[in-house]
């Protein structure tokens, strides 16, 4: 059981970290978090349409002046708002929206861990 | 039927909920630029079509107490609706002058859709790749942006300029 | 003509609805332990009506008769003749009669299979299943009616989507609604249970089939979706978190967990009223999911065209579902007793609840934040895909070793012997996902937890299958499908994402271009007149500078006249050890051509894989039938 615990604790860790040690193609992976805001919910990476076209170009630009992927984000979320991106910035209106999957889970987890717990204590009686 | 604080949250949720998807239905779920209104335009410069050695910056439309940039091309058939739109705020007012931006077109093709039409700008700059316009904010055309002499957007206009708009910028510069 | 014939079946129907309740209603009052004739007698009428008019539309698109608007919006002379009567469910107002066609065939078929069931419970049962038949009824006929006709009748028809005319596309509605709508009978049951009464043993074994089958075709049409979407849609992508994907997705956790608990309740007579929660749960999932997906409030690219209308007609459908399901529980639930030990085979269906409700609590809420921040805020966000698969992917690692584990646990209590099966396994899928992680290429801590889970999942699945055909418990077997259907498909989704790769260039006719792999030749173009569209098809000669061999592949602009639409066909050489993905798009106002190649290793393995998961349910729904 215990190792169980300890599983579930790292992938807790691992959430945490699972941007840093990727080593994926970054500029795939910027075109597959920005939304084509003239499409039917279709990514820059998956669109053919001009404006996406567009967008490639633009960010193949910032990338080859040295900006990291968070200040092309910035940039264009300036221009486009927050729509732009698919990944919602954790900021204090998307807080929730982070948050509440894993307290939910904690609490999924501590109902059962009281299940168990008052099956032992009628067992003791 | 007990009545217990977990069956008041639950209904109350619930009752959330349905009302949030209610109001949801109302809301107009096509995307928009509003958000851009309030903001400043800066770190720009833009070559002339003609002469790469002429350029515009911050600090000449500074100069403006308005300043109407308008995105077109010669292949846009919507740029060629709004054009008379345009050439009336550039004559008949001298509060707002009109900048031009061709995006992704050829410089013959611009030179004589404005030869054609007539040219409201008292500068045309070229976009040829469209990266000039991704710094405006702009993800079609024509769009059209109004900004005063500080440079803030005060308005701006997705899709042609029709009757309805132009008024409301007539509007605004008084 | 058949406008007349369709709304007089329909409104039959209603009729039939309508004395359905009435005669259950009185039916209930007399206390013999059987359900009178006259019942069944409307109940078999309904169906025959039902499907009746469900075979008119039908024969309206075979014929092309465009006095019947759904066919002249949906429709065209020229269709192909299967994919003219695909359309009569490829639309809302189609679609509508398909589900009222599912309500009202469970319905009959529920009552008939469950004869040796209490006869309160049956009836309660007939009566909320037919209120819902009612609530569809009504929205059909007032505001999405399938036979309104129009006259002067049109020549031609506006035709339907040409990216619809897809065979996988064609059986995926009725797969997912047999799924989908399929779970308004154990919906209705619940309530049936809790007003009647019933005992929890018995009600686990009276729906117990129905869930199956409902998660079997649950699980094909989203396979089935997803395979079309990789084939057709042309990004190479085959899930995109996508809003009617996740509609879809959110009743499929459900059901599995309602599938899982179904088994503590039979065996151990407990967990009745978390049951009955699911089962009421699923089907108001489905409802919200129809309502998100077809009211117009979300954003998305398979959105049948919206209607506000509709949306208000759906909150309201919902609402009193909701709201009665929730009076009825609260007044007639009783509380039990939970009695789990920790090392209990009881504990891991609880924990596989746990995993699946935190799963769909995920995607709802990705789902719903936007439209609450928007009403609540004015501020629009996007959730994509990284947001789902940040959140989701971790947790599935640690679900991946309880799947493992926990179907080794016997009921009430276990020994310890299974630690050490455990602990030898978890060594072996660690060694052969270090060997893959060493000879074939790097990837991050997550991907290697996520690689040696799986695997460790593959082994003691399949050593599960191989004991069972062994010792001849068929029990066992199903289950140990699917859980190897599951490892598989993870572990293979995540070779494909490790090891795809994917250029996207610009290039011109007569021109080439080297990647590491491949040479990709740009040899001409064909231009061709087919029965409703015009292509042009790019032929491209890849060169692999591994081993010098030559493929051809064809990728197709498809410009279709009515209505006129432009899609992007790509060309897929799929073979067992990876599939070549080639699409081309036209640059404009250039002589260009925007091109996107990715090789994609294993990827006809994910399918497999996903099958071999809904296998499993229906290799269970077969061993059933043997041992009644």
């Amino acid at each position: 059981m215990k190792v169980i615990f300890f599983y579930i604790i790292a992938c807790f860790l691992i959430t945490i970290s699972v941007h840093s040690s990727e080593d994926e193609n970054k500029l795939l992976k910027v075109y597959k978090n920005l939304r084509c805001l003239v499409c039917q919910g279709q990514s820059i990476a998956d669109s053919n349409s001009d404006f996406a076209a567009t967008i490639k170009l633009v960010v193949q630009d910032q990338f080859n002046e040295g900006k990291t992927e968070d200040e092309i984000y910035k940039f264009l979320t300036s221009k486009y708002g927050e729509w732009i991106i698919y990944q919602p910035i954790f900021n204090k209106n998307n807080f929730l929206l982070w948050a509440l999957p894993y307290a939910l889970f904690i609490c999924g987890g501590f109902i059962i861990f009281l299940l168990v717990r008052k099956t032992k204590h009628s067992k003791v009686k | 039927m007990k009545i217990n604080i977990s069956k008041i949250i639950i209904f109350s949720f619930v009752v959330f909920l349905l009302f949030i998807f209610w109001q949801g239905l109302k809301k107009n779920n096509s995307y928009d630029t509003k958000s851009l209104i309030g903001s400043r335009i800066s770190n720009f410069q833009l070559n002339e079509i003609n002469n790469n050695n002429q350029y515009i910056s911050e600090e000449d439309l500074k100069k403006n107490k308005f300043t109407l940039i308008n995105f077109f091309a010669s292949w846009c058939a919507p740029c060629r609706v709004e054009h008379k739109y345009l050439l009336n705020l550039s004559s008949e007012n001298n509060e707002i002058k009109i900048i031009g931006i061709n995006f992704k077109d050829k410089k013959n093709n611009a030179i004589n859709f404005l030869k054609e039409l007539g040219n409201p700008y008292t500068f045309v700059g070229k976009d040829v790749k469209g990266k000039i316009s991704i710094s405006f904010g702009i993800y079609g055309i024509p769009e059209s942006i109004l900004v005063d002499s500080n440079l803030t957007v005060i308005k701006k206009v997705v899709g042609p300029i029709d009757q309805a708009q132009y008024n409301e910028i007539l509007k605004l510069i008084q | 003509m058949l406008s007349n014939i369709g709304i007089s079946l329909v409104i039959l129907v209603l009729v039939l609805s309508f004395s359905t309740i009435y005669a259950a209603s009185l039916d209930l009052k007399i206390s013999n332990r059987f359900i009178s004739e006259n019942i069944y007698k409307l109940s078999l009428f309904q169906t025959t009506f039902t499907i009746l008019s469900f075979f008119t539309l039908i024969i309206g698109f075979i014929n092309s008769d465009f006095s019947l608007i759904n066919v002249y919006e949906n429709s065209h002379t020229t269709k192909p003749f299967f994919y003219k009567i695909a359309g009569a469910w490829g639309n809302h107002e189609g679609s509508l009669l398909l589900w009222v066609n599912i309500l009202v065939i469970f319905s009959y078929l529920f009552l008939v299979f469950n004869h040796t069931h209490n006869k309160q419970f049956r009836l309660y049962t007939l009566i909320v299943q037919n209120i819902l038949i009612l609530g569809f009824l009504f929205f059909l006929l007032l505001n999405s009616n399938p036979f309104n006709s129009i006259y002067p009748i049109p020549p031609e028809g506006m035709g339907l989507n040409p990216i619809l005319q897809d065979p996988a596309l064609a059986i995926h509605p009725p797969l997912l609604y047999v799924g989908f709508v399929g779970c308004s009978i154990y919906f209705s049951a619940a309530i049936g249970s809790l007003l009647s009464n019933y005992d929890g043993k018995l009600f686990a074994r009276s729906i117990k089939t129905w869930v199956k089958i409902s998660w079997c075709f649950q699980t094909l049409g989203i396979i089935v979706g997803s395979i079309w979407a990789y084939y057709e849609l042309g990004w190479g992508g085959f899930w995109f978190w996508d809003p009617v994907e996740n509609a879809s997705l959110l009743p499929w956790f459900a059901i599995t967990a309602l599938m899982h608990s179904l088994i503590v309740l039979e065996k151990r007579n407990t967990l009745y009223s978390w049951v009955i929660v699911l089962c009421l749960l699923t089907f108001i999932l489905s409802v919200t999911g129809t309502f998100l997906v077809r009211s117009g409030i979300l954003n998305s690219v398979h959105t049948f065209a919206s209607d506000p209308s509709r949306g208000i007609y759906i909150l309201v459908f919902l609402s009193l579902m909701i709201f009665s399901a929730l009076i009825i529980f609260f007044s007639k639930n009783h509380n039990e007793n939970y009695n789990f030990n920790l090392k209990s085979r009881e504990i891991f269906i609880l924990t596989n609840n746990w995993f699946m409700a935190f799963f769909l609590l995920t995607v709802l809420i990705g789902m719903l934040y936007p439209i609450f921040l928007d009403v609540l805020t004015n501020k629009k966000i996007s959730v994509g895909p990284p947001f789902f698969n940040i959140v989701i992917i971790p947790l599935v690692v640690p679900f991946m070793f309880l799947m493992a584990i926990g179907p080794k646990f016997g009921w009430i209590k276990s020994k310890n012997k299974i630690f050490y099966k455990s602990l030898l396994l978890s060594l072996g899928a660690v060694a052969i996902n270090l060997f893959i992680f060493y000879f074939f290429g790097k990837y991050s801590f997550l991907s290697n937890l996520i690689f040696t889970a799986a695997i460790f999942l593959i082994l003691y699945s399949f050593l599960d299958i191989i004991d069972s055909i062994n010792k001849r418990t068929k029990f066992e077997f199903p289950r140990a499908i699917s859980h190897l259907g599951f490892g598989m498909l993870v572990f293979f989704i995540g070779i494909n994402h490790q090891f795809s790769t994917e250029e996207d260039f610009n290039l011109k006719i007569g021109e080439v271009k080297k990647t590491t792999n491949y040479e990709i030749n740009f040899e001409k173009i064909e231009i061709k007149e087919s029965k409703n569209y015009k292509s042009v098809t790019g032929i491209f000669k890849l060169i692999n500078l591994k081993n010098s061999s030559i493929q051809n592949l064809n990728p197709e602009i498809r410009i279709y006249s009515s209505p006129e639409t432009l899609t992007y066909e790509a060309a897929i050489k799929t073979k067992i050890t990876s599939d070549l993905y080639l699409t081309m798009s036209n640059v404009s106002r250039s002589d260009f051509y925007n091109i996107k190649f990715q090789k994609k290793p294993f990827m006809i393995w994910i399918w497999i894989s996903a099958f071999i998961i809904s296998l499993g349910g229906f290799v269970q729904l077969t061993l059933k039938k043997n041992e009644d």
